[in-house]
């Protein structure tokens, strides 16, 4: 499915520790190797504290793995320095959560959208107007909130600026941090099928991080399944439901509340709660949770390998037989 | 048991929330959903007569086992919160004072209801947390709300709201701030609470699975008047409102519609 595609951006055995009290050391984000194609969304799924928004903040620049490498285009990403570093942002973009506090509350509509193009000089003063119209229009908002400030918006409206800030610039990658999760269903999906529209005219690459896993299958092509700073499982995001094999992924679509299903049917749950990402078990992190649980588990840590076109898992159930 | 009589709830003045009536059994669970600033909370806090900023019923009544509790004195809230009518909040961490631990919020809760020496009180507290899964109580009892997790802090919140075994049990979005796999946990325990005690349970939210996994019965609530309401098969499944059925389409769903 993804092989004739170019891969824009690849991330190669990242892994980020920070420094916690008493000595110890929190690992974020555990040798993570992910791949971008060219106008295909990576859906990026887990709970909180899995390490999801660490990772895409290395993506965008914010902040740089402890080890390995974030290719973007065959080159080095986190090594820039400088202008150079400056200058590639416009590569990649990023809408954030909570637009109300991702906009200054002191600017106007206009200024919030044009400030990328006028910090790269890719317009004059004068042209501000008739870009800002040309971006709300985009996002389908009418050119006249170019003279509003963010609070005089709802929800909903704010986060199609934010994606209009985002894609002012043009960018070859777009990354939505739960860029949906504030908002009611039903804007929600507006501002989905909004995106999805995008994509497909401008052919974006996009990273979508999110919690719910049923919103991802709808949306992305891709689906990585993290865990404590692993990724457990990537698998295409068509059939997911039939597909996943981790027992980490079938137990988040277990607990899914959904309004088709058999309501007579007790709801399945996992036992306890994710481990502090501080004492993080030796061997498969989900061990302590999984119902399959073996010796071997414990022993050893399962790496992610392939066991079906474009489906890669970390789980010691789905070894090959290896004597 | 709950019979909500056609009210009208104003914040100085301006109607928030008109004409909501709702009557309920004893052990229904009941979900109020829609979207945000539709007026689901407002109608949960007037139950309990805890509207914020000067919110005041202006018509209607709302009556619990026949009694209206519109007119109810301070000492007569102090009777009825906390033991016969209860309520969970989004986060219930943030309900508790955060410079004191959990075991003297608990048994300070204890002995404002009855008359309990502070040991027993602490035994009683420690009682109610295992009944809710709770590991190890005893070091709950000793520690701060931010020390635990936003699920163990919920079923602390909900051991507080049933150690009297309210008949009715308010809940505002109690699952909202918590992971999916702890969401579970909680939809099911909360379940069993009716089962267990026959606790008629509120619940706002707007997850609309959550709500039709839960309940009996669903009020759909749009700009603070009910659009829709019925029987959890009706709302799924025969609903001829408009706003329902767009509702319900929006919702995300597995193997459902893919966009791209």
């Amino acid at each position: 499915m993804f092989e004739h595609d170019e891969v824009v951006l690849e991330a190669k055995h990242v892994t980020r520790r920070f420094p916690a009290s008493g000595g110890r050391t929190l690992v974020a984000n555990d040798d993570i190797n992910l791949k971008f194609y060219k106008g295909k969304t990576l859906g990026l799924v887990g709970e909180s504290g899995c390490g999801k928004s660490t990772f895409m903040r290395f993506l965008v620049s914010l902040d740089t793995p402890s080890e390995g490498e974030i290719l973007y285009r065959g080159k080095d990403i986190t090594k820039l320095k400088g202008e150079e570093l400056r200058q590639n942002r416009q590569n990649i973009q990023m809408v954030f959560q909570d637009p109300t506090s991702s906009f200054n509350p002191k600017m106007k509509i206009r200024d919030i959208v044009c400030e990328p193009l006028m910090n790269f000089n890719r317009i004059r003063k004068s042209e501000k107007d008739a870009a800002c119209r040309r971006l709300l229009e985009m996002v389908e908002l009418p050119g006249d909130f170019a003279d509003r400030y963010p609070h005089n918006m709802s929800g909903g409206q704010r986060q199609r600026v934010a994606i209009a800030r985002a894609l002012a610039l043009e960018p070859e990658i777009l990354i939505l941090d739960e860029a949906t999760s504030a908002l009611d269903v039903s804007v929600q999906q507006t501002i989905i099928e909004l995106i999805v529209k995008l994509q497909k005219e401008k052919n974006i690459t996009i990273g979508f991080i999110c919690h719910d896993i049923s919103l991802i299958q709808s949306c992305a092509h891709e689906v990585a399944v993290m865990y404590l700073g692993n990724v457990v499982e990537v698998l295409p995001a068509k059939n997911l439901s039939e597909h996943a094999v981790h027992p980490y992924t079938r137990a988040l679509i277990g607990s899914i509340f959904d309004i088709g299903m058999d309501f007579g049917k007790p709801i399945e749950e996992i036992k306890g709660e994710a481990p502090s990402p501080l004492d993080v078990p030796a061997g498969c992190p989900f061990r302590g949770r999984c119902p399959k649980a073996t010796e071997k588990c414990a022993a050893e840590k399962p790496k992610l390998h392939q066991i079906g076109a474009d489906h890669e898992v970390a789980c010691h159930l789905f070894d090959k037989e290896d004597k | 048991m709950l019979k909500i009589d056609n009210i009208t709830i104003a914040y100085k003045d301006v109607p928030t929330v008109v004409d909501f009536s709702l009557d309920m059994a004893g052990g229904q669970i009941v979900s109020l959903v829609g979207e945000s600033g539709s007026g689901k909370t407002t109608v949960i806090r007037a139950v309990l007569g805890l509207l914020a900023g000067g919110g005041k019923v202006t018509r209607g009544d709302i009556l619990f086992n026949g009694k209206s509790l519109l007119k109810n004195t301070q000492e007569q809230w102090r009777n009825l919160r906390g033991s016969e009518i209860s309520m969970i909040f989004q986060d219930s961490g943030a309900m508790m004072n955060p410079t004191r631990k959990i075991g003297a919020v608990f048994t300070e809760y204890l002995q404002t209801h009855e008359k309990i020496s502070k040991k027993d009180a602490w035994a009683k507290g420690e009682e109610m947390l295992e009944k809710m899964r709770l590991p190890s109580p005893d070091n709950i009892m000793r520690s701060y709300p931010f020390q635990l997790s936003g699920g163990m802090r919920q079923r602390v919140g909900i051991a507080m709201g049933m150690t009297y075994q309210p008949k009715l049990l308010l809940a505002d979005e109690p699952t909202s701030a918590l992971d999916v796999t702890t969401q579970a946990q909680i939809v099911r325990q909360m379940m069993e609470l009716r089962d267990d005690y026959g606790t008629g349970i509120i619940v706002v939210t707007h997850n609309l699975g959550v709500a039709a996994y839960m309940s009996d019965y669903i009020v759909v609530m749009k700009d603070g008047h009910i659009e829709d309401q019925g029987d959890r098969d009706h709302i799924l499944h025969h609903s001829e409102n408009d706003y329902t059925r767009r509702l319900l389409s929006a919702v995300p769903s597995m193997g459902g519609e893919s966009y791209v």
